[in-house]
């Protein structure tokens, strides 16, 4: 039995973020969840798409996060608990579907999930999605700790039903990725099927409904405002004229902060967790007692503005800050530290930071940059475009997966991103633009979740582009999650039709396509070649299965290569692949035998015919 | 309680989120108010991965720079490299064998002198245990154990208010019965290394 629902209530368990959200929903009785994968959000799916198999949750791999938004609003229009997951990015591909099915709300509960990720350790950006919350209108949750990420979501299911509106569950990815001991709470048994009762004229949102469904929507706004004011999420500890409010897992930095400060006495801390609408009353009457009020916040001073429009609304004069030049910072996660020291300037508390240590003389240490995996098909796939380019004037857009590594020296195959998808959009203006030759990269899951309207537009809008779809038949880089495209009987799941990503592009009218095995080099080379010589749009399809996702299937890699007497220390191989399999001991190039997978794309490109496989 | 503040430091794969994981079982049935976080964004790609683990009644998830009390380091040139979280207090352990980033290995970076950068260790820190945790691991049948021998050495120097005991349980309750064996003599392996180099 899957972990997250073998316990029984009131045990305490090691949990990640991800995990207790999942537990959470399992506990609220969901019952469909959907879902786009996206780190840092990826565990809370991979535990619900596991739970599902053994029991009657149903559970999709939506195609992108604006398809999971819309499934999960009509299960939810039809009576049923329905969560949609998605990272802080996927609510702009969901954004469209969310602020006018604010207007149109639910009847069962609905929560989505954001998970934001600051500083950017997985994500092309660090924008503030709690800005989605005011703009579409709807509740929003923050929790601080992992016990409250789980306890979060059964109150946001009851308060979706109370409102009849989604509420949004925004996390950052320091809550999503931290473990801490939960206490478990009981599961409520769900309900799997329910019924939709037609209502157009509240359902279909054409401009005379939706101009008495945003009236509706704002009345409701005035009752969830009562709710936040009086939420137990929204609390004051502590006491003094210094007033200091605070969210998710800022809360924490500030709650160490001043114990370690050891001004408990002199602040009071406002903890908002129901952040949306804000707790306007609640952060009267506290900015009433303060002489000073510092705001900590990461990301944007959502809360800051808000404050400082209340206290003017009050007649209020006190020093309120936040974000500026000597305070906090719109960039990356804050640390207990800096927001100890940040806190200790502000309210001038005397206060020692831990000294560093002298390491002006530390040796250099040489960078661990990610690099894609030994025997990865991508490498090969960017070797086989390089080689068949040569010459030509190129432009290399790219896309969001493992292959965006592509990017890094000695391929260097990657120009432009800017979101999924767009690869093939820019293409086509780059081509219209210049008169390099354009040559895009996008994997096999981003095709699926947004290349097939640019790959359209691409085709009717006559663009001269080459696009090379490389399918390693997984979603890899977020952790091998299933796509439309993927044979599922391969995950021991049966009922399932692989969509074909070749009879797309060719129904879609792309003239030119080809499928190429791209371990396999001279051939795929010449494929290219082709491809870049045709007039319009034309797709080269590489085909290679995941090699870790293969490991993870327990298929068997090819034997392992080594480097035989021949070698003339050419360094081809290292130097144009970068595969870490390679080393250089004692100035020649060797192959690592445990890391080596087979792949033979060296022992091809090798002038010597220096590198053979190992016999058994 | 006092807050401990540990940080370990791995290359990706090499076992530092199941060690984690075997602290955070072993606070949980030792009583121990436990808090980790990890950063492993890219790690299978062959990436640094990050865990920190804050003991004690500090909210926090993560350690800033200067406030690890204990540092544990799967690799010298990560153990290195994480020094910015040290102060003069710290106790640092560290795996001595190598595993020299791609950087290396194509000649556009070039790895530390071993002996120098543990100098460098030993004279700014509290205490340095150093043990080749990779010899360790291959004596007690699997390589892949380094994490378990270097929990051994952890948890001999006392840094970590968990008894040696809760751990082993741990190591029972999260890691594979195949490598039950392997995993436990690993630990005893890392301990009395440690213990011998005290």
């Amino acid at each position: 039995m899957h972990k997250l629902i073998a316990e029984p209530p009131d045990t305490k368990m090691l949990l990640l973020g991800n995990e207790a959200i999942a537990r959470g929903a399992i506990e609220a009785g969901v019952a469909i969840a959907t879902t786009y994968p996206g780190t840092p959000s990826s565990e809370i799916s991979l535990n619900l798409f596991q739970i599902s198999q053994e029991s009657d949750l149903y559970f999709e791999y939506s195609t992108n996060e604006k398809v999971a938004l819309e499934v999960a609003a009509a299960a939810a229009n039809s009576g049923l608990r329905s969560i949609c997951v998605m990272k802080h990015v996927g609510m702009n591909v969901a954004a469209d579907a969310l602020l006018t099915l604010a207007y149109i709300g639910v009847k069962g509960g609905l929560v989505i999930v954001t998970a934001d990720d600051p500083y950017m350790f997985s994500s092309q950006n660090e924008q503030d999605n709690r800005f989605y919350a005011k703009l579409s209108g709807l509740p929003m949750l923050e929790p601080s700790s992992i016990q409250e990420a789980k306890d979060m979501v059964p109150f946001a299911f009851d308060l979706s039903e109370k409102l009849q509106l989604p509420v949004i569950l925004r996390t950052t990815t320091r809550i999503n990725h931290s473990t801490a001991i939960v206490v478990l709470g009981k599961i409520l048994t769900l309900k799997t099927k329910d019924d939709f009762i037609k209502d157009p004229f509240n359902y279909v949102t054409v401009p005379a409904v939706s101009r008495i469904l945003h009236a509706r929507l704002l009345k409701i706004l005035e009752q969830a405002e009562n709710i936040s004011a009086t939420s137990d999420y929204n609390f004051i500890t502590g006491g003094g004229i210094f007033g200091i409010v605070c969210n998710g897992i800022s809360y924490n930095y500030v709650f160490d902060a001043v114990n370690d400060l050891n001004i408990k006495d002199k602040v009071k801390i406002l903890r908002i967790g129901f952040s949306h609408p804000m707790p306007q009353t609640l952060i009267k009457d506290f900015l009433k007692g303060c002489e000073k009020v510092l705001v900590v916040e990461e990301g944007e001073p959502y809360m800051e503005e808000a404050i400082k429009a209340f206290a003017q609304e009050e007649g209020l004069t006190i020093e309120i800050k936040g974000k500026s030049r000597d305070l906090f910072s719109r960039l990356y996660e804050f640390n207990p530290a800096q927001v100890r020291q940040i806190i200790a300037g502000y309210f001038v508390i005397t206060y020692t930071p831990a000294q560093a240590l002298n390491l002006s003389q530390m040796p250099e240490v040489p960078q661990r940059p990610p690099t894609l995996c030994a025997g990865c098909s991508h490498r090969a796939t960017f070797y086989a475009v390089k080689k068949a380019a040569e010459g030509m004037e190129t432009i290399y857009p790219t896309d969001i997966g493992c292959y965006t590594l592509g990017f890094l020296p000695p391929l260097s195959m990657g120009d432009f991103l800017i979101c999924m998808g767009s690869s093939i959009g820019s293409s086509g203006g780059f081509s219209k633009a210049t008169n390099k030759k354009i040559l895009s990269f996008i994997g096999d899951s981003t095709f699926f979740h947004s290349g097939i309207p640019g790959l359209i537009n691409a085709v009717f809008n006559k663009h001269n582009a080459t696009l090379v779809i490389l399918d390693n038949g997984t979603t890899a880089m977020t952790g091998h999650q299933p796509h439309p495209g993927v044979n599922m009987k391969k995950l021991n799941l049966d009922g399932y039709e692989p969509v074909s990503i070749e009879n797309i592009v060719r129904a879609v009218g792309v003239s030119h396509v080809t499928v190429i095995r791209p371990y396999r080099i001279k051939k795929s080379i010449d494929a290219i070649k082709e491809a870049l010589n045709v007039d319009g749009v034309s797709v080269v399809i590489s085909q290679e299965i995941c090699t870790l996702y293969a490991k993870g299937l327990k298929k068997g890699h090819g034997r392992p290569f080594y480097i035989n007497e021949k070698c003339k220390n050419h360094r081809e191989c290292i130097n144009e692949l970068a595969c870490p399999a390679f080393l250089i001991e004692d100035g020649r190039v060797k192959i690592d035998a445990t890391i080596c997978t087979g792949c033979t794309v060296c022992a091809q490109i090798c002038p010597e015919h220096a590198i053979s496989p190992l016999k058994k | 309680m006092d807050t401990t503040r540990l940080i370990i430091v791995a290359v990706g794969g090499q076992g530092n989120l199941l060690a984690s994981r075997v602290i955070g079982e072993a606070a949980l049935n030792s009583g121990i108010p436990v808090r980790m976080s990890e950063i492993h964004g890219m790690a299978q790609r062959g990436g640094v991965v990050e865990s920190a683990i804050i003991f004690g009644d500090a909210q926090s998830t993560i350690i800033s720079d200067n406030e690890a009390d204990v540092l544990l380091g799967f690799e010298p040139s990560e153990t290195l490299r994480a020094l910015n979280k040290c102060n003069s207090d710290t106790v640092v352990i560290t795996n001595l064998a190598p595993l020299p980033p791609f950087t290396v290995a194509t000649g556009s970076d070039t790895y530390p002198d071993l002996d120098g950068l543990l100098d460098f260790i030993r004279t700014r820190t509290a205490r340095l245990i150093a043990l080749d945790a990779t010899a360790l691991a291959i004596e007690a049948g699997n390589i892949l154990s380094v994490n378990m021998v270097l929990l051994g050495a952890l948890f001999q120097t006392n840094a970590i208010p968990i008894p040696s005991q809760r751990v082993k349980e741990a190591i029972a309750k999260v890691t594979r019965k195949a490598f039950l064996e392997s995993n436990l003599k690993a630990f005893d392996l890392g301990f009395t290394a440690a213990s011998s180099i005290g």
